[in-house]
């Protein structure tokens, strides 16, 4: 069978079922807050979401490949494009773009202004150390590690700070080779 | 209509948040597990009906208001009306959504389906499935209280799900 085309992000976000943005964003907020609430220590609170997030990430790769038809990247440089326009795209209707790279080609940022999340949100002052989207970070790296990519994602730059954009620097920390036979019912 | 996201995103969050509630923060607390959870949801009701009712003449009795609720809002949240409406007139209401989305893709114990309502306690996997399903009724229940309560109206909101994937929300107006 010939391999599925890939599609683009725009055509699957046309497709899927979509619902009121409203409520994603008033959810989040509002985990975001009971957090707060709940565990007190911002920096507790940066590394639940990350969590969260990274188990998000190793699910949803899963509906990503399925629904994109993207098949095997070449390289990071591949992956990285792919996260920015089919994955944000498709997902929550965003765009973003890649850039940043560094020479060996294994970091770059992924950089968007249109984020869902922080609609209607502003940082008061105690909560100044929260990187308020970080469930993003942990949905990318959980996804990654879900096709043997290792990464760090960090926050270079964020609007609700002040920045004039969105920007995750994604490190490629170690390519982990795949292992044969597949164990599970490949 | 306004921004839009994948249905996924949504479902993919409140999964994780119930997870994150019940396996990891409270883990073997379910009770506390489950106030953090309708918190959530009270918090985001409050939130949605203020918004919308921005440009709506203030509803004159509870029944008006529960109306809203079971039209409009519920369209705003999950694409359809609530189904069927009934009341005591004494301050009870219940509201039937007969496919409520987000029971819609929950899987139940095959066990649990065939045999109706177990009698058998000890069957572990049964509570398990009965108490995720609950766990998840949380944060709608929540977000009804927190919209009427935003509309001036204190009230307690339970869930039935005797009969999926139709779901039935009692709300209890408080005198």
């Amino acid at each position: 069978m010939p391999p599925v085309a890939p599609r683009s992000g725009d055509a699957i976000f046309a497709s899927v079922e979509r619902v009121n943005a409203e409520l994603f964003t008033l959810t989040y907020g509002a985990i975001v807050r009971q957090l707060l609430t709940d565990l007190e220590e911002v920096e507790e609170v940066n590394k639940q979401l990350d969590q969260m997030g990274y188990n998000i990430g190793i699910r949803m790769i899963d509906e990503f490949l399925a629904k994109s038809g993207v098949s095997r990247c070449v390289d990071f440089k591949g992956t990285a494009e792919v996260i920015a326009k089919v994955g944000f795209k498709m997902f929550v209707g965003v765009t973003a773009f890649v850039t940043n790279w560094d020479a060996d080609g294994t970091c770059c940022s992924i950089v968007f202004e249109d984020n869902p999340l922080v609609e209607f949100v502003e940082l008061p002052d105690t909560c100044q150390g929260l990187n308020y989207c970080n469930i993003l970070s942990g949905i990318i790296r959980g996804a990654l590690e879900m096709v043997s990519m290792k990464t760090e994602v960090t926050w270079t730059r964020d609007m609700l700070r002040g920045d004039d954009a969105f920007e995750l620097q994604v490190k490629l920390v170690k390519q982990i080779p795949e292992e044969y036979p597949y164990k599970d019912d490949e | 209509m306004g921004k839009e996201v994948s249905e996924s995103c949504v479902d993919s969050l409140l999964t994780e948040m119930v997870a994150s509630y019940c396996d990891r923060f409270f883990a073997n607390k379910p009770e506390l597990a489950a106030r953090r959870i309708e918190a959530i949801g009270y918090q985001v009701g409050h939130q949605l009906s203020e918004r919308y009712t921005m440009e709506r003449p203030r509803f004159t009795d509870h029944l008006e208001a529960i109306k809203f609720i079971c039209k409009d809002f519920w369209s705003e949240v999950f694409k359809k009306q609530i189904d069927n409406l009934k009341t005591n007139h004494r301050g009870t209401f219940v509201l039937q959504d007969n496919q409520f989305r987000w029971l819609a893709r929950m899987s139940v114990d095959p066990s649990l389906e065939n045999s109706g309502a177990s009698q058998d306690p000890s069957d572990a996997s049964e509570s398990k499935a009965t108490q995720a399903t609950s766990m998840h009724l949380y944060f709608p229940c929540g977000i009804i209280r927190g919209a009427l309560s935003n509309l001036g109206i204190p009230c307690a909101v339970s869930a039935d799900v005797s009969n999926l994937p139709a779901c039935s929300f009692v709300i209890r107006i408080k005198a």
